[in-house]
């Protein structure tokens, strides 16, 4: 009997301000412990906090991009508990009033195993609200002792909150693929997983198809796609078991570890906080105008799926195509510079970035903005196979030598000779040369043996040393031996 | 000298009568010798007061001093203060140098205003009789087997005793009216949102003001000219126009219409204390004043709606006293659980501790709609009483203790006798409303009694009138206890 997998995240992504959200202070990584915890961060005897509107802004543009609801008014509420790394004991967070409400997110799924093919699935995004990270405890630096670093305390999160709407570790992944592709491409978190950045809860359940949800439990700071996928089927193995050796699953928190691929219990329901929540009387009601969120909207850039789907309405590319050029935006940004020299050629210039400027960059393990080709080099190439002046195979070469040494297309063209030859008369001086010469296979062609063909291309384009355009060397040799 | 007020002494400061070392050094004197009996400061530190005063000095030298210029306040030991010892009246603090000035520091401090101590208070505020401090009891100047009252006991101690020329305080419940009404001295608790509370230790955030104390309605002007004001470091700050105060001191009060609210004179309030109000009430008449019955029906709900508002706030509030950062951390404990409990068990005196009980209480799971969300709207109803009553009345009057000094110990093992000294302030602070105590008499055993003025939202100047026009009329305010 089948099992149906239920699937929910939690995402804390850290935006991308400066300064921290209640204080003046800097959010930059790895710097000394405690250097970048000013009094706000220490939670010193009397300081209060102020908010940063860059992180507002943040989480509107983010609201805008998911389509949610912007609340006009949102209310920041303290959760009390006790930790050394939360000074002021409790952290301040969005609780009943969240800024933003339910919006969603539509997804490629691409199937883990089997023939399944890639399908569209829309996941409803139950809200994002704002609140502060808290520092970090510092383990064993001496013995003993346990450390406290503030710096981290008070960096602005947007905690985004899915419905259970994925039923798959695949879509669960693809999920937050899709939403870690998303809050750098408005800017508003540089999503570095390594960094804590980007960091997933995962709540998985199983059940019975028509029957009730079951218990879940949540995978706690997954911080990389691949854990994530790893965490979720071993978890999704253990539940089925569990409930199929007669036991039960109990609500619990858990953590997944990367180096025996198992989850195991942190806490469990009975150990959970009473958080005592209530609005902060230090911070007033948040208020967003229609005026401040319009001004947030004008400066949203094209989302992917608008790219998307203008890539294949208004350029024709497949959407397989289409979702791999916005995957990122540097990518979406590379295809429109190259497209911007040869617009007429969509389809060639994805060929190219998906093909030879992705195999390359694997190789070199580079990522896009790291391309030694720029995308105006790289349409300088295609805008010559556009016009003719060189083969695909020559651009090929451009491109391996552009790759090594830098340079312009159509200076490499240039000194390397590979400007192919398309005058009419030339290449028909070449072809009669080479029918002379062979006269006998001249005969066996004409008197039916088509397979010769290959061999008079083969034999016109060594004449021509590579250089004559393939199309009308094709052409040519097609009128001249058919007599 | 220290009889003056405060732009007298401004005036002879500026004029070169005398300097701010020899004023200074002539409060620190007086200090000295009765400070410990009274025990108003916790801590003092001469040669720091002393330099400010020289500094003072050398600005007045330059032609650019302002009012406060030279003169010498305290300052209740809730406000942070660079290279002050900040203890907030409590243990947990009792090590906490603080290394930045509070809003209300920084602004006493850019006026070239000398601080000349800490005064004392009720361990983080909390307290009517200023018996909860970690440093010892304050006595009352005018009997020193009563308590001046609390919060601000230190602060009304100090002022009453001439061990300041005027000193700060701060309101959560009653904190500044209350023991300027037990010491027989003025204090205004402004508006919310007037003063910034930036650095100023929380007790409970929604409720919080900082006011002034002194001796007459006039100082309180000048001091409130000097404290408010918008602050961007703190939210609840309000952004207003800069207003001088001290502007309409001088207006006569014909035709002012005095609001008495009868649950203000109802079961509980000592006749003694009725007598000078109400003595107060028909001087208020003489000077032109109408009188209107107003009615504050859900006042009776104050003490009940505080008593969960307040420490619900406080119970978080605190929560950053835990020992890891600073203060005190008990000296000895088994694990991080251990550590915060015997800190905060150490730490913290046992009305503190009860507060913070009551308030992680109110606010568990399962609670929090019963107390702490009926008393916020039990807390709006109670403001509606107020916007109501305004449509009849510009000021409203009526004692703002129901007694007088009580004596030392008295109420220490009754809490709630204790908190029912408040009754006539706290719907003040729940309303978010401007109120002052001006002293306007004496009830048995010679103790000072303190006449209420509630103002409506931002009316400090017309308050400040209000009480200055009464003082030109009487002597009440500058009576000053025997043997000092």
């Amino acid at each position: 009997m089948t099992w149906e997998i239920v699937i929910g995240l939690e995402v804390h992504t850290q935006l991308s301000t400066n300064t921290k959200i209640f204080s003046g202070a800097s959010t930059a990584f790895g710097a000394e412990p405690n250097t970048q915890a000013d009094a706000v961060s220490l939670a010193l005897p009397g300081v209060l906090p102020v908010l940063n509107k860059g992180a507002v802004e943040r989480a509107i543009k983010f609201g805008l991009a998911t389509g949610a609801h912007i609340a006009p008014r949102s209310v920041f509420a303290r959760k009390n508990y006790f930790y050394p790394d939360l000074p002021k004991g409790y952290q301040i967070s969005q609780f009943d009033l969240p800024v933003v409400g339910q919006g969603s997110l539509t997804i490629q799924v691409e199937p883990l195993s089997g023939n399944a093919k890639p399908y569209e699935k829309t996941v409803r995004i139950t809200r994002a609200h704002l609140e502060e990270d808290a520092g970090k405890s510092v383990h064993g630096e001496s013995q003993g002792v346990t450390g406290v670093d503030l710096n981290r305390a008070g960096t602005p999160l947007l905690e985004i909150v899915s419905e259970p709407d994925m039923c798959s570790a695949a879509e669960a992944v693809a999920y937050a693929k899709a939403l870690h592709t998303l809050v750098r491409w408005i800017g508003i978190c540089d999503g570095n997983m390594q960094e804590g950045s980007f960091r997933c809860d995962v709540n998985v359940s199983v059940r019975k198809p028509g029957q009730p949800l079951g218990t879940r439990r949540e995978i706690k700071n997954l911080n990389s796609f691949k854990f994530m996928q790893q965490a979720i089927d071993y978890e999704v193995q253990w539940q089925i078991d569990t409930i199929e050796n007669g036991g039960k699953v109990q609500q619990a928190t858990i953590l997944f570890n990367p180096d025996t691929g198992e989850t195991r219990a942190m806490r469990s329901k009975e150990d959970a906080h009473d958080y005592r929540y209530f609005p902060d009387p230090d911070l007033l009601p948040l208020e967003i105008s229609e005026e401040w969120k319009e001004q947030v909207r004008a400066t949203l850039p094209e989302l992917p799926q608008a790219k998307q789907a203008r890539y294949v309405s208004l350029l024709g590319l497949s959407a397989y195509d289409a979702s791999i050029l916005t995957s990122s935006r540097e990518m979406a940004d590379f295809f429109e510079t190259v497209l911007a020299a040869v617009p007429n050629d969509a389809k060639m210039c994805a060929n190219w970035i998906m093909g030879e400027v992705n195999a390359q960059l694997n190789r070199d393990g580079l990522d896009m903005s790291q391309s030694p080709i720029t995308a105006q080099q790289l349409g300088g190439i295609l805008k010559r196979i556009a016009d003719n002046t060189i083969s695909n195979s020559g651009a090929k070469e451009v491109f391996r030598t552009m790759w090594a040494e830098g340079g312009d297309a159509d200076a490499i063209i240039e000194a390397k000779g590979l400007k192919q030859v398309s005058d009419s008369g030339a290449i028909e001086a070449i072809v009669d040369g080479v029918m002379a010469a062979n006269a006998e296979k001249v005969a066996e062609y004409r008197s039916g043996k088509d397979k010769l063909f290959g061999f008079f291309v083969g034999a016109a384009m060594k004449a021509s040393q590579g250089k004559a355009n393939p199309a009308q060397l094709n052409e040519v040799l097609k009128k001249k031996l058919a007599g | 000298m220290i009889e003056s007020s405060l732009s007298q002494m401004g005036a002879a400061l500026r004029a070169k009568k005398i300097s701010s070392v020899e004023l200074t050094q002539l409060y620190l004197d007086r200090m000295a010798k009765l400070n410990p009996e009274l025990n108003a400061y916790i801590t003092i530190r001469p040669e720091a007061s002393l330099a400010q005063a020289k500094a003072a000095d050398a600005r007045i030298a330059a032609g650019t001093a302002e009012a406060l210029t030279g003169i010498p306040f305290g300052q209740k030991d809730i406000f942070c203060a660079k290279d002050w010892l900040t203890t907030c009246g409590s243990k947990m603090l009792h090590n906490f140098v603080s290394p930045y000035d509070a809003h209300v520091i920084s602004q006493f401090n850019n006026a070239g205003a000398v601080n000349l101590g800490k005064t004392n208070m009720d361990e983080f505020a909390m307290g009517s009789s200023n018996e909860t401090s970690h440093y010892g009891i304050v006595k009352n100047p005018w009997d020193k087997a009563r308590v001046p009252g609390g919060s601000s006991g230190g602060t009304a101690s100090a002022i009453a005793a001439r061990l300041c020329a005027a000193a700060t305080g701060t309101d959560t419940g009653g904190s500044i009216r209350q023991p300027a009404a037990l010491c027989g001295i003025s204090g205004l608790k402004p508006t919310y949102g007037v003063v910034s509370r930036y650095g100023m230790i929380a007790f409970a955030s929604s409720l919080d003001q900082a006011g002034p104390m002194g001796r007459n309605a006039e100082d309180l002007a000048l001091m409130l000219n000097t404290m408010a004001g918008f602050d961007e470091r703190d939210s609840t700050s309000l952004q207003r126009e800069k207003e001088d105060y001290a502007r309409d001191l001088n207006k006569p009060l014909n035709g002012l219409r005095i609001g008495i609210p009868k649950e203000f004179f109802a079961e509980g309030l000592g006749s003694d204390v009725a007598k000078a109000v109400e003595a107060a009430i028909a001087e208020y008449k003489k000077l032109g004043a109408v009188i209107v019955d107003i009615s504050l029906p859900n006042t009776r709900l104050s003490i009940p709606v505080y008593y969960v508002l307040a420490p619900a706030e406080a119970s978080s509030n605190l929560s950053r006293f835990d020992g890891v950062r600073y203060g005190y951390r008990a000296p000895e404990y088994t694990d991080l659980a251990d550590m915060y409990e015997k800190s905060r068990a150490q730490g913290f005196g046992a009305e503190v501790q009860r507060r913070i009980m009551i308030g992680t209480y109110v606010l568990s799971h399962g609670y929090y709609d019963a107390y702490y969300l009926q008393a916020q709207k039990i807390r709006r109803l109670i403001a509606q009483d107020f916007v109501e009553a305004y449509k009849h009345c510009d000021v409203i009057m009526g004692p703002t203790s129901p007694s007088t000094a009580f004596k030392l110990g008295e109420k220490g093992d009754d809490p709630v006798q204790m908190y029912l000294s408040d009754i006539y302030t706290i719907a003040v602070n729940l309303a978010g409303l401007p109120g002052m105590s001006i002293p306007c008499g004496f009830g048995d055993n010679d103790m000072p009694v303190g006449l209420q003025i509630i103002g409506n939202y931002f009316d400090e100047a017309r308050m400040l009138n209000v009480a200055h026009q009464y003082q030109l009329a009487t002597d009440w305010h500058s009576r000053a206890p025997q043997g000092i």
